[in-house]
């Protein structure tokens, strides 16, 4: 098994051949990994309401802190010093259990996400030969975060939400899936250090390729199917606040209403890694003399913009519509993607 | 509709009901039909009911099978408190009852006190009101565009609709002094000339206006996910629109060419050349496409109002009705005498009664006053358009579903104070 590379290879005091050295250093990595992601949270919300504002003309929250730099901060303090009620009626177990899901479940994804920090050193928590399957597997477990969050509430507007989210489910976990099938078949691994680190050799050209280059296909019915999963703008539908009043959302508050905001951003922000390490070649140069870390930072903020970019500008889609988005054109095409690809790779080998 | 059952107190079981907080989830049967309907309690606090519109609605999965809406929730008694004040004093109620077009319902009162009056505004005061009320349609618009598209969750829309409005707020603080309830247009003219700034003013806003609307379109019109969501949603046959009495955007989007402003001109609107805007999809797409066409048209009647802003008085020249400029108080007892009757008592209209229509942004903005010789109104009624197209919704929303609903009810355009009054 490998150990996080977050010490200076070789290890220099044989902390990774002991075993109890080996699990501290994966413990002190899980650690490190939940603060940075929980920062990194906290600063995609800031990033997506300064972006708005500046797309809305308007200023975005510019008062706590320099140019409002810690809004979040004071946003997370009052939300944690609120009540934490419960209506009467609901399922007391899964009441509490639905936020505790879509938090865990955003946090687990992370473990297998491989961070370039230069161009000789990766982190990571796991090495796993099947992140990427991982990854779906964990993900898909917020749908049920809000599927129980909505049917436990006992409220209609959130049992309607719950409703929604388990159909949206239905319908673009597939083509997710499908999307980047070609990319396997590309690379030949589901490893994500592999899928990143994915060179060739064309001509003069020696080096990492992004993958969009040759899949671009693949990173359209991806992020689609991305955006989807994330329940954004314009698939907001199981909160869709202007029609369900927040759906699965409604008759949470305080840290647990938090917990559900909390996952969605670091899903949000694990798609965007995701397609960065997928499609644009992860953390390899890119901008040319930039670190590694913050070439990956960069383009995982451009992804990120995008996501803003489409919740400023399109209306929502209604959910028989985006059931029939994945099962009429995004699943028909990411068949097609992996059979066209296959025969590609096939007939280039 | 769900009773509320009060939490902590135990409710009749049945095998049918589940009992939460203030709410029981109460399944229905309809007759001759097997799945189970959902009852929701659709506002009053909802997002998207425009104010305080109740619906209660039955759902089938996410599909409607029933609908009726409660209104009542804002109730203000404005006609009501205008029969206790007199005739010049009552214009202020009525700013406030379509809160977001106050000049055209002022437009609306004054008109009918004229006429029972039998006089005329002069030229100037006429143009004048003609521009308030289409800087007021145009206001009224862009609310609606932005709080509908923001409904359907185009939230920048919202934004840029509201950055519009904030200028005809302007425009109103400089003529009126008041920014939302100006009270502008009042029987026998208008309360103030417009300034040299509020001229340049509109001026620069008539210019950028179009602009603007190009930006609304450039988000909107051509947008496949704003077109499927509002093309074919709550179809309103034309026979229905006239059925049910609708007016204005509602009507026009089912292909009817009805404008009062043509049809019944008054304030010498039949003077400006434009066209009334009528759409044939009678659908929300088509009301959308009414509503956009409408401001693009509002500005053209701005543009000639300006630029065809007659001199001359703002106000009829008569003491009875209106009081003596300040300077005359100072040289003639006649004019001390108008004014302190006037303060004290004001005028009386003669007996009987009168009812008078605009355009408003949401369509036939009636006023109906009974006098019965007396300085107040012996009763004052307004038909208001928003209270008159909510009878439609039922027919719009039936059949489709819980997404579509807050389409129609958005393009249905209600201000809620205008339903209850």
């Amino acid at each position: 098994m490998t150990s996080p590379v977050f010490l200076v290879p070789p290890d220099p005091f044989g902390v990774y051949s002991n075993p109890i050295g080996h699990w501290l250093v994966v413990v002190i990595a899980m650690v490190m990994l939940v603060f940075v992601l929980l920062t990194a949270t906290a600063y995609t919300v800031y990033y997506e309401r300064r972006v708005l504002g500046f797309i809305q003309n308007r200023p975005g929250p510019n008062r706590v802190g320099p140019m409002g730099l810690l809004q979040l901060a004071a946003d997370g303090l009052k939300i944690a010093f609120k009540e934490s009620f419960a209506p009467v009626g609901v399922d007391p177990l899964l009441y509490v259990l639905a936020p505790a899901i879509i938090v865990v479940a955003a946090f687990l994804s992370w473990a297998v996400i491989p961070i370039g920090l230069s161009d000789s050193f990766t982190y990571w928590v796991a090495n796993l030969n099947i992140g990427i399957l991982f990854v779906f597997a964990v993900s898909s477990m917020s749908a049920y975060a809000t599927l129980l969050g909505g049917w436990s509430s006992n409220n209609k507007y959130s049992l309607l939400g719950g409703l929604r989210a388990a159909a949206q489910l239905i319908s673009y976990e597939m083509a997710l899936g499908l999307s980047l099938v070609p990319i396997f078949m590309i690379t030949g691994s589901l490893r994500l250090q592999d899928i990143a680190s994915y060179s060739v050799q064309l001509g003069p050209y020696h080096g990492p390729l992004p993958l969009i280059v040759v899949a671009p296909v693949s990173f359209v019915i991806y992020f689609i199917s991305a955006v989807a999963e994330t329940n954004r703008t314009p698939f907001d539908l199981p909160e869709a606040e202007q029609e369900l009043i927040g759906g699965y959302l409604t008759e949470y508050s305080g840290l647990k209403f938090l917990c559900f905001y909390l996952g969605e951003y670091i899903n949000m922000i694990t798609t965007s890694a995701l397609a960065v390490l997928i499609f644009f070649a992860g953390w390899h140069p890119t901008f040319g003399f930039l670190p590694a870390i913050l070439t990956f930072a960069i383009k995982v903020v451009i992804v990120l913009f995008v996501y803003i970019w489409l919740r400023a500008t399109l209306p929502r889609l209604r959910y028989d519509m985006l059931m029939r988005l994945g099962w009429k054109f995004l699943l028909p095409l990411a068949i097609a993607n992996v059979v066209v690809t296959a025969v590609i790779v096939v007939a280039v080998s | 509709m769900a009773d509320s059952t009060p939490a902590g107190l135990s409710a009749p079981a049945g095998p049918m009901t589940e009992h939460g907080q203030g709410m029981t989830i109460q399944r229905t049967r309809l007759q001759g039909r097997d799945g189970d309907l959902l009852t929701v309690n659709f506002g009053p606090q909802h997002p998207s009911t425009h104010g305080v519109l109740r619906l209660i609605v039955d759902l089938e999965g996410e599909v409607i099978r029933g609908l009726k809406p409660v209104i009542g929730y804002l109730h203000t008694g404005i006609e009501k408190q205008m029969e206790a004040l007199r005739w010049q004093q009552a214009v202020v109620l009525t700013d406030r009852h379509d809160y977001l077009s106050p000049p055209i319902n002022n437009l609306a009162y004054a008109l009918a006190v004229e006429k029972l009056l039998g006089v005329e505004a002069p030229p100037r005061a006429q143009v004048l009101r003609v521009i308030m009320s289409e800087l007021t349609r145009l206001s009224s618009h862009v609310v609606w565009l932005g709080t509908s598209s923001l409904e359907l969750g185009a939230m920048s829309a919202f934004m840029y609709g509201f950055r519009e409005r904030e200028k005809v707020m302007d425009l109103n603080e400089e003529i009126s002094g008041f920014r939302m309830h100006t009270s502008y247009i009042r029987p026998g003219g208008v309360f103030a000339d417009a300034t040299p700034r509020f001229l340049e003013m509109l001026d620069a806003f008539i210019r950028e206006m179009p602009r603007n609307v190009d930006e609304y379109e450039n988000l909107l019109t051509h947008n496949p996910i704003w077109i499927a969501r509002t093309k074919g949603i709550g179809h309103l046959r034309p026979e229905d629109a006239i059925r049910l009495a609708a007016s204005g955007p509602m009507l026009r989007g089912s292909g009817i060419n009805w404008d009062l402003r043509q049809d019944r001109p008054y304030s010498g609107y039949d003077k400006y050349d434009w066209e009334v805007a009528v759409e044939d999809g009678c659908d929300c797409y088509a009301r959308y496409l009414v509503r956009i066409k409408e401001m693009r048209e509002s500005v053209k009647i701005l543009r000639q109002a300006l630029d065809g802003l007659p001199p001359g008085p703002v106000n009829i020249d008569d003491r009875k009705i209106l009081p003596p400029p300040r300077e005359e108080l100072e040289t003639s007892m006649e004019a001390v005498i108008h004014h302190f009757k006037l303060a004290t008592e004001g005028y009386s209209l003669p007996p009987g009664d009168v009812y008078v229509a605009v355009e408003s942004g949401r369509g036939e903005n009636g006023c109906y006053i009974v006098s019965d010789g007396t300085h107040k109104p012996r009763r004052a009624k307004f038909r208001s358009a928003s209270f008159v197209n909510i009878q439609a919704l039922e027919q719009l929303a039936l059949g489709s579903m819980v997404a579509d609903l807050i389409a129609v009810i958005g393009t249905a355009d209600a201000v809620l104070g205008d339903v209850d009054r």
